[in-house]
């Protein structure tokens, strides 16, 4: 009893065995490399390392490796690691419009100059568990993997097969329809939410960081929610974009930009209808999303949680979740969100034993008749 | 259900650091690099300055979870130094799981020594109790705090609470406990019960049963309460009055048991309820382990040993 209640140290170490066996399975079968997760769970490695925040698909792997797969834990090992390192500059921003395209849809235009570039996806997959996997095959099938991405590319305007092609939104915007955002003057460094804290209200740039490294099953669910009503939203997907750019650095002992190599990444222009206001025309109002990698998914929400967050900027009715900036920022960090929720698994016998008590003392002096079970607790925290 | 009978037996000595393992050398001392130190104790001198404000600071990501103690564990690693003796605590008991895991943490990362017994540290880090035994000038406590904000149940937005605090205008809170009262004849908060700090801001105690309330006011010690998750920090400076709220007709009350502790007889302290076997049967023993430790070496061995004795049963 009394002993039961405590852990000890001896049971830590304990448990951190049987963890490293968990996560070994069964020594018979080889062990996972970290450049077969690198290679062969791509997708895993770009989401740990979009919501760890740090470029590094070595890295996220080696985390994916060490949290059995759990990919959130795997991102908090990664963040955890980012936060003891040093800074050593800023780069300049990347400029998407030259990146080289792996992939480009526009759901707003039939065809464009640069085309709709298919690239890899699964969209236009059946969901058919495919049993051919189930054996592991040495035959390499990757020989016309150029032709392939040829062929992926729709028979399209001359512009065709150019690297890097002009963002849909730029197109849009010769008839100024849609908002334009002009830099701020001098380009003042950028919020570091990872560095201070955020207050609210929170401008743009600090809400898109949040969104940047927020989880991506929260984002989907807030982004899925305006489509159902809980937001005004009529959004289109002006074009989606995967590829890589370059990332430039301007080192202050040499004035001017190098390159310091490049990132693959996911970026999402959304559109939405805006009937205008006193100030504004009718136009069209953008949502952004950008990630890491390949991911769309996370980049699409993105972009719609993100337009829903200008609700009061734009003079829309703030009614919805996701159109509440604290109720979003708040809540989208799996760090912070799966660190408390499950927090409730530490011992909470000192303030369980004062509730234990205030309960008997309810019962035995019920008031007025009723004294109904309550409201008035306050978290287990 | 986790027995450790050995580990029972080492936490009556005290736990010096070397004889566990050796310090890290891939990390910096106590494991944050010095600039995000100083970051944090310019937080922690604002926060002294104004006693009971919430001062914002860069959290930053802990190799522990957010809601485990991360915002105790940043000051901890910001205030220790090489000559620093450190005790954690949580729930009163140094053996409970994860303060187990974060003494670890910094005797991995600073190869202080380590402590069990109050009154031999420097540094007191803890969650959900104070200890029974009186802290001195000498000594700084440091709360882990899931949720700063006293009010944030009752109005969820920061922007709103904080201009609450700047006008000191509490009188959610007092409706609050008002609501209580005509409810259920009493104040039903148990833990984390709010507190008046130096006559002006409402400041949540972190959720400390209300047992331990009176011991803030006026304590020799500086508290300090680290909030990694909601990027927190504030504190109580050395001899600062800390009012537990209550209305003048229903004062505030701190819980009181029937049954002295099982283990030291003690009467003064928290007891916690332990269920000895499936027939009900109950007993209260001390929640402070290092205060019910040394009240039973002052009672002798003999009257130690049939508690103990249950212990092998379980």
């Amino acid at each position: 009893m009394y002993v039961a209640v405590k852990g000890g140290e001896q049971a830590i170490l304990s448990s951190y065995q049987l963890l490293d066996q968990q996560r070994r399975g069964d020594p018979s079968v080889p062990e996972l490399s970290i450049a077969q997760i690198r290679q062969q769970m791509k997708l895993a490695v770009d989401r740990v390392m979009t919501e760890g925040s740090v470029f590094d698909p070595e890295l996220a792997a080696l985390a994916i490796k060490q949290a059995c797969g759990d990919l959130v834990e795997a991102i908090f090992l990664l963040r955890a690691f980012r936060a003891t390192l040093p800074r050593l500059g800023s780069t300049q921003p990347i400029d998407t419009g030259k990146m080289v395209l792996d992939r480009r849809i526009s759901a707003t235009f039939k065809d464009l100059p640069g085309g709709q570039v298919l690239g890899p996806t699964y969209d236009y997959t059946q969901r058919l568990l495919d049993f051919s996997l189930l054996a592991t095959s040495a035959q390499a099938q990757t020989e016309s993997t150029n032709e392939m991405l040829a062929v992926a590319q729709t028979a399209s305007s001359d512009t065709a097969g150019e690297h890097s092609s002009p963002r849909v939104i730029d197109l849009l915007n010769r008839e100024g329809l849609i908002e334009t955002h002009h830099a701020t003057p001098n380009d003042p460094a950028p919020f570091d939410l990872t560095r201070q804290p955020v207050r609210f209200p929170a401008d743009r740039s600090t809400r898109l960081q949040n969104l940047a490294r927020g989880d991506e099953g929260f984002l989907l669910a807030m982004a899925y929610s305006t489509q159902r009503g809980y937001a005004n939203s009529h959004p289109f997907v002006g074009e989606i974009r995967l590829g890589s750019v370059e990332v430039e650095l301007v080192p202050e002992e040499l004035g001017f930009a190098i390159s310091i190599g490049d990132i693959e990444i996911t970026e999402c222009q959304m559109i939405n209808q805006f009937a205008g206001s006193k100030t504004e025309p009718p136009q069209f109002t953008r949502g952004y999303g950008l990630a890491f990698g390949h991911s769309e998914r996370k980049a699409m929400a993105m972009s719609l949680v993100d337009r829903a967050l200008r609700a009061a900027e734009l003079g829309e009715l703030v009614q919805s979740p996701a159109q509440m900036p604290e109720f979003v920022l708040s809540h989208s960090d799996n760090l912070e969100a799966s660190g408390f929720v499950q927090h409730l698994k530490l011992p909470h016998y000192v303030d369980f034993q004062s509730e234990l008590e205030l309960v008997r003392k309810m019962r035995t002096a019920p008031r007025q008749g009723q004294a109904s079970t309550d409201d008035s607790e306050d978290e287990h925290a | 259900m986790l027995k450790t009978n050995n580990t029972s037996e080492k936490t009556t000595e005290t736990i010096t650091s070397h004889e566990n393992q050796a310090v890290d050398q891939h990390f910096n001392f106590a494991y944050l690099d010095e600039r995000t130190k100083r970051m944090i104790r310019r937080a922690i001198l604002k926060a002294v300055a104004i006693p009971g404000y919430q001062v914002p600071f860069g959290s930053r990501e802990m190799p522990l979870p957010y809601g485990w103690g991360t915002g105790g564990i940043q000051v901890t690693a910001s205030v220790i130094g090489p000559r620093d003796v450190l005790k954690v605590i949580d729930q009163g008991s140094d053996d409970t799981v994860n303060a187990v895991n974060i003494r670890r943490f910094f005797q991995r990362t600073t190869n202080v020594e380590i402590t069990t017994q109050t009154q031999a540290a420097t540094l007191i880090q803890t969650r959900h109790r104070i200890p029974e035994m009186t802290l001195t000038e000498d000594q700084i406590i440091i709360y882990q705090v899931p949720v700063p904000e006293p009010m944030q149940r009752l109005e969820p937005r920061e922007r709103e609470t904080r201009s609450l605090h700047g006008l000191a205008e509490y009188g959610l809170m007092h409706v609050k406990l008002y609501e209580d009262i005509a409810r259920y004849g009493h104040i039903a908060t148990t833990y984390d019960y709010p507190v008046l700090v130096n006559n002006r801001y409402v400041m949540a105690p972190s959720p400390i049963p209300k047992f331990d309330n009176p011991k803030m006011h006026m304590n020799p010690a500086l508290q300090l309460f680290g909030a990694g998750r909601e990027k927190r920090i504030y504190a109580v400076p050395p001899y600062t009055s800390v009012e537990s709220l209550g209305f003048e007709d229903y004062p505030f009350e701190i819980q009181r048991w029937d049954a002295p502790c099982e283990l030291c007889g003690s009467r003064d302290s928290f007891l916690d309820e332990v269920i000895t076997d499936d027939q009900g049967g109950r007993i209260f023993v001390c929640s402070d382990s290092d205060y019910c430790e040394t009240e039973q070496s002052k009672l002798g061995p003999s009257v130690v040993a049939p508690a103990l004795s249950i212990a092998k049963d379980d």
